[in-house]
């Protein structure tokens, strides 16, 4: 990763050359670094938000969501100005913001807004926004869509000026019913009060949002699978490069974000790249939603700070783990798809990109599973493993064929009927998917497997000696 | 991560792997736009290749063959199966060769710790699932699959779940007569339905279910029936789709390999024929760029058990009003007599599938004999220069060239059918280059969308003189080509229609900048014909029905059309040919000879290029190669030829024309100007009934000569397709 942000720097000082005067008047007590980089950060210590902190006011869905709602709340307040700043400012503001992708992989926001600013060749340029959520444990998409839709309506606004795109497609999970539904008379309400359409918020720019529904795949959330099924076509991630920048949707220039990156633009720019970059470490900055589901008192989808301690989130929040801190067993940090920690590294796990990183797992979608004694470890990540030998396209051989053989090697781990020698053939295995394939949903699968050989390892040779042992019991009688 | 760098190696070229194929095929022909070459590093050998090559082409230039299953050079890139991925200096992941642009300076390994690693996994998780029934798989011995995992598997098995669970199993799908399918083997590389959609245009195949539960298959139960769907059965590189009428016959290994040329069609595709125990036990394409690239139409496939039913294995003589088997002797003696008896009256007519050793060989006793009653089967107009200038009656910008056409206006062909391989060079014109086409004639479909200018031939004039949007495109074409089909010059009124379409190529000849660009083509659809005309022969047997002196008619594999209304009563029919159909069954004596793949014989295809057939197996009984035939019989008649062997009679060949013994050459015609210039001299009407083909449907394909007539497999397909016609799906 240090590798890939080197290169983007790179990128910035070359390309943000033309900007300079306009950004300088923003980080001007910055003078070192180059335009576009985030303030330092001075805290040490991080969380808990302030009320009046939080981007999403109306996450829980107590105060009315609709137009004269979210008015209320400083929606669209002044958007009009913000488009009229011109896209440079735009994409400025969010590289100052150091937002980094809320779907998982955290992309520098900034970055991948400014690779849509090139000549203009005839093509249409698109926003997709990626609201299939299906990762397990991640609930925070569908709580902005169904309580606080024109934040997302407006950040897809705001986002397309940036690019320079004529419309954005939501493409929103099919189960997601009442989601689509509030999304869709959110956008007809913007419509209506003659913010989208012909001259949007009457900047002088045409923007239309248009609202696809899914029909239930978890691989459509994978960029290039929502662009094929978007297009009508059966979701499989295309082969990249191309990349989407290139040839996305209907082989135009396509930039596909997830629901919350879009959301909080719009608060972004109205606050201030700077503020945003004032919580959270050093390039992580920001508020984000953590979804908090599993063994604990209150599950919850909570706005806090990032890097707030991962103990002190679930605490403070859901109420602590069912049983007491010392019932924890693992912690799943990011979604589904990131390796567990065991509660000896969840006791001083940061919860940002490089905390999480720092413990051999991910941030991911921050949806953090809490395990505690009472759960079957194998046979949670078995059920996982067979959600994602349920969810794979089938397309490369890796993840088709490798995930139902580590879902049939699992299933057999959680009675223990196998050899402890197997554990490692397990372990190359998910080695021998990662990475393999052509999207990451094999990746995704492999690191649960990972993440429990890595820390439940003694677990899984204790149940093959018991079931062997028991086995030859019944043997002898 | 790689996307920076894409974008500064690529200039801002646009780069679909989908279209990857075409953008470096063409990369030759616009040297003006191509960016510098660039330098990378393959197991530390430096190459330069252009922008936009992939690792894999790459590798290639240094030969090193990168492992693969999905990728085709062929079809579109799919990068799915993951065999070819191989590590790439500072890159922490492997990259699938197949689909990754290479960018400047990048060290490729393609022997490398990683990269072993990583085809030995993706090789076991191919196996995983895939059947240990090698030893009774058709594809066994020519499997990409076992000769992949013994160079780059592992050595050993680890699927302990055997014990358990077992491999997945996949039901077999009926996708009609000629291949058959076991799916339980499929890896799912997706070659077959790139191929479907592709080149055949046939959007049939797909894949239906996800993970391991994804199958390949037509999704309704349903026949894949196109004109090209064996191609298919090569495609695969394991034993999922293998060829039906083959199937348990033969191991690759037991297989004698003949090189040899189709005669089906007019195309000239060449193949291999498998030849164990004196019989052909299969057909394969042989790669030709220039005439078949590595496709084969289901005709000249399948059609080879043909071969083995209804042959003529024995002499006959007609004795007491019935065809009795006599040795060659007596049959000679016989014939000799008839023909010495006749003086002068005598008439041959060539039909589709003779050679060129047997049409001279015919055409020089006849003339010794004084007569100059030779003629072939099909008709073609004889007005103007007749066929004395080749390029009246050639395929002069030959098959390969057609890809590159901008416009393409089809008279009174069904290109599909009557030579589907020229069709599929159109249809990747029409897919990569958004070739326009036209048609002249019946609506057939042809796998792509066209104009339909109209079913009767002044479409052309008015094309000629006209407006419409088709005859702009027409006109401002580059590269147009005008394609007549000999259904358009089997009418009465073929000169006109050919005048009308000399005449339009010539106008349009006149604006194109490419000098070597020949607008006027002629579409045969038998694979004698071109010889023939060439050696001499007169198309068209209309002077054979007005002659009532007619003592002898010799029929050298004439079958078509014939009856025996055409001749007077009294005269002696000859039937000299391979196979017992209509020409035989109306002869007074019957000279059994060889068919394609047992005789080593000179064939011209449609844009005249020379290719030879050679023999796979020997005659069956007592027929014999034709030319051998007609010498021998030239002793009996008294006018001894004089040719004792296959050089001699290629000498002779050459004498009358020397490009019928340049193999593979294409023997370019000219003199467009002057063909014209003499057509014009003579006044020729067109009418307005409109064109009819008579290949209509893929019904008609399959069954259209003596050999596909007599072969069970075509027949299953006719049935197949009036099945298919009848389901709901």
């Amino acid at each position: 990763m240090a590798n890939v942000l080197i290169r983007f720097s790179y990128l910035t000082k070359n390309q943000i050359g033309a900007l300079g005067p306009i950004s300088c008047s923003h980080v001007q007590h910055y003078s070192s670094p180059p335009p576009g980089t985030p303030p330092p950060q001075t805290k040490t210590k991080f969380g808990p938000l302030a009320d009046q902190d939080r981007i999403f006011t109306n996450l829980y869905g107590k105060h009315d969501w609709r137009l004269k709602g979210a008015l209320k709340r400083g929606d669209w307040y002044k958007t009009k100005e913000i488009i009229c700043k011109g896209a440079d400012w735009i994409i400025n503001e969010i590289k100052v913001s150091g937002l980094r992708g809320r779907g998982g992989a955290g992309f520098p926001s900034g970055m991948k807004w400014s690779f849509m600013v090139k000549p203009d060749d005839g093509r249409p340029k698109y926003l997709v926004i990626n609201a299939d959520e299906g990762e397990p444990g991640t609930c925070k998409d569908r709580d902005i869509m169904r309580h606080d839709p024109h934040k997302l309506v407006e950040g897809c606004l705001l986002a397309g000026s940036a690019m320079g795109a004529k419309a954005a497609y939501i493409y929103i999970r099919g189960e997601f019913y009442n989601e689509a539904s509030n999304m869709q008379v959110a956008i007809a309400e913007a419509y209506q009060a003659g913010l989208l359409g012909k001259n949007a918020c009457g900047s002088g720019y045409d923007f239309d949002v248009f609202m696809h529904r899914g029909a239930g795949a978890y691989i459509c959330g994978e960029e290039t699978a929502l662009i094929e099924s978007l297009e009508g076509k059966q979701g499989k991630p295309r082969l990249k490069p191309p990349f989407p920048a290139d040839v996305g949707v209907f082989g135009c220039p396509t930039t596909v974000t997830n629901v919350e990156t879009v959301a909080v633009a719009p608060t972004i720019l109205r606050r201030g790249g700077a503020w945003f970059a004032s919580f959270g470490r050093t390039r992580n900055s920001g508020t984000k939603l953590f979804n908090i589901s599993g063994h604990i008192v209150n599950p919850c989808t909570v706005e806090e700070e990032m890097s707030i301690p991962l103990r002190e989130l679930i605490d403070m929040h859901a109420g602590g783990v069912t049983g007491g801190w010392d019932n924890l067993l693992a912690i799943i940090p990011g979604g589904s798809s990131t390796p567990l920690i065991p509660k000896s590294v969840c006791d001083d796990a940061i919860m940002d990109f490089d905390g999480l990183v720092a413990c051999q797992t991910s941030l991911g979608t921050a949806a953090i599973i809490v395990m505690n004694k009472q759960t079957d470890i194998v046979k949670a990540i078995a059920r996982l493993i067979m959600f994602y030998k349920h969810e794979s396209c089938g397309q490369c051989t890796p993840c088709r064929e490798g995930i139902s053989w580590m879902n049939k090697m699992m299933y057999r781990f959680v009675d223990g009927n196998a050899r402890p020698d197997e554990i490692d053939m397990l372990w190359e295995l998910s080695k021998q998917i990662e990475g393999h394939t052509i999207c990451a949903l094999g990746d995704g699968a492999a690191w649960p497997v990972q993440g429990l050989i890595r820390h439940f390892r003694p677990e899984l040779e204790m149940r093959m000696q018991k079931f062997h042992q028991q086995n030859q019991q019944k043997m002898t009688n | 991560m790689l996307r920076l760098t894409v974008q500064k190696a690529l200039n801002g070229v646009l780069l679909n792997p989908k279209h990857l194929g075409p953008v470096l095929s063409k990369g030759a022909a616009d040297v003006a736009k191509k960016p510098a070459q660039i330098e990378v590093f393959i197991d530390d050998k430096p190459v330069l290749v252009d922008p936009g090559t992939t690792v894999l082409q790459a590798a290639a230039l240094v030969g090193v063959e990168i492992p693969r299953f999905c990728y085709h050079e062929r079809l579109a890139v799919a990068g799915n199966c993951r065999m070819c991925l191989v590590e790439v200096e500072k890159s922490p992941k492997p990259v699938a060769a197949c689909a990754m642009p290479v960018m400047k300076g990048w060290r490729i390994k393609t022997n490398s710790e990683m990269t072993k690693r990583a085809r030995e996994g993706v090789m076991e998780f191919l196996l995983v699932n895939h059947p240990l029934d090698c030893p009774i798989c058709d594809q066994g011995g020519e499997c990409d699959l076992q000769d992949q995992s013994m160079a780059f598997g592992s050595d050993r098995s680890r699927f302990t779940d055997i014990d358990f669970s077992g491999k997945r199993a996949v039901e077999d799908k009926d996708i009609g007569p000629l291949i058959k399918t076991i799916m339980t083997r499929c890896i799912h590389c997706t070659r077959c339905i790139r191929f479907a959609s592709e080149v055949a245009g046939i959007d049939d195949l797909g894949t239906t279910g996800r993970g391991s539960d994804m199958q390949v298959g037509t999704y309704v139960e349903k026949f894949f029936l196109s004109e090209l769907s064996g191609n298919v059965i090569d495609l695969c590189p394991v034993g999922a789709l293998t060829s039906k009428p083959y199937s348990f016959t033969a191991r690759p290994w037991e297989l004698r390999r003949t090189d040899s040329i189709d005669v089906l069609d007019a195309v000239g595709s060449n193949i291999v024929v498998c030849t164990r125990t004196g019989e052909v036990q299969r057909i394969l394409p042989r790669t030709n760029e220039e005439v078949n690239e590595e496709w084969l139409s289901d005709k000249s496939r399948f059609a080879y058990d043909g071969l083995k039913r209804q042959r003529l294995v024995t002499p006959m003589f007609k004795c007491d009003g019935q065809l009795r088997p006599v040795d060659w002797e007596t049959a000679l003696i016989g014939v000799g007599n008839e023909i010495k008896r006749a003086g002068s009256d005598v008439a041959a007519i060539a039909g589709g599938m003779a050679d060129a050793e047997a049409l001279v060989a015919l055409k020089d006793l006849f003339n010794k004999l004084g007569s100059e009653h030779l003629y072939t089967e099909s008709p073609f107009p004889v007005n103007g220069s007749g066929t004395d200038l080749r390029s009246r009656y050639l395929l002069n910008n030959g098959i390969a060239p057609a890809e590159e056409a901008d416009v393409v206006l089809f008279i009174g062909t069904n290109a599909r059918l009557e030579a589907p391989l020229l069709n599929a060079r159109v249809r990747k014109g029409y897919i990569h280059n958004e070739t326009e086409i036209g048609v002249i004639g019946p609506c057939v479909d042809l796998r792509y969308e066209y104009t339909h200018i109209g079913e009767d031939p002044s479409c052309i004039k008015d094309l000629e003189c006209g407006n419409s949007p088709f005859a702009q495109k027409l006109k401002a074409a580059k590269k147009p080509l005008i394609i007549v089909g000999q259904d358009a010059l089997s009418r009465p009124d073929s000169s006109g229609v050919l005048l009308a379409a000399q005449t339009l190529s010539a106008l349009l000849q006149k604006n194109l900048q490419d000098p070597h660009w020949k607008v006027l083509n002629i579409l045969h659809k038998v694979a004698g014909q071109v010889a023939a005309l060439d050696i001499g022969y007169v198309p068209g047997y209309e002077k054979v029905k007005d002659n009532s002196q007619l003592k002898v008619a010799y029929l050298l594999g004439a079958d078509e059309s014939i009856n025996r209304s055409c001749f007077p009563l009294d005269c002696f029919i000859i039937y000299q040919g391979h196979h017992g159909d209509c020409g035989a069954a109306m002869a007074d004596a019957i000279l059994p000879g060889a068919a394609y793949t047992e005789k080593q014989a000179t064939y011209v295809n449609t844009e005249g290029r020379t290719q030879q057939t050679l023999v796979a197996v020997s005659p069956p009984g007592l027929s014999r190669e034709d030319w051998k035939i007609i010498r021998a019989l030239s002793e009996f008649v008294g006018e001894r030829l004089p040719y004792d062997n296959l050089d001699q009679i290629r000498c002779r060949l050459d004498e009358i024309a020397p490009h019928l013994t340049r193999y593979g050459n294409v023997e370019n015609a000219n003199y467009f100007a002057q063909a014209l210039q003499l057509s014009q001299k003579e006044s020729a009407a067109i009418n307005t009934k409109p064109i009819d083909v008579s290949q209509r449907s893929l019904e008609d394909f399959y069954m259209t000569d003596v050999i596909s007539r007599a072969s069970a497999t075509m027949a299953k397909c006719v049935n197949a397709y009036k099945t298919q016609q009848s389901s709901k799906y």
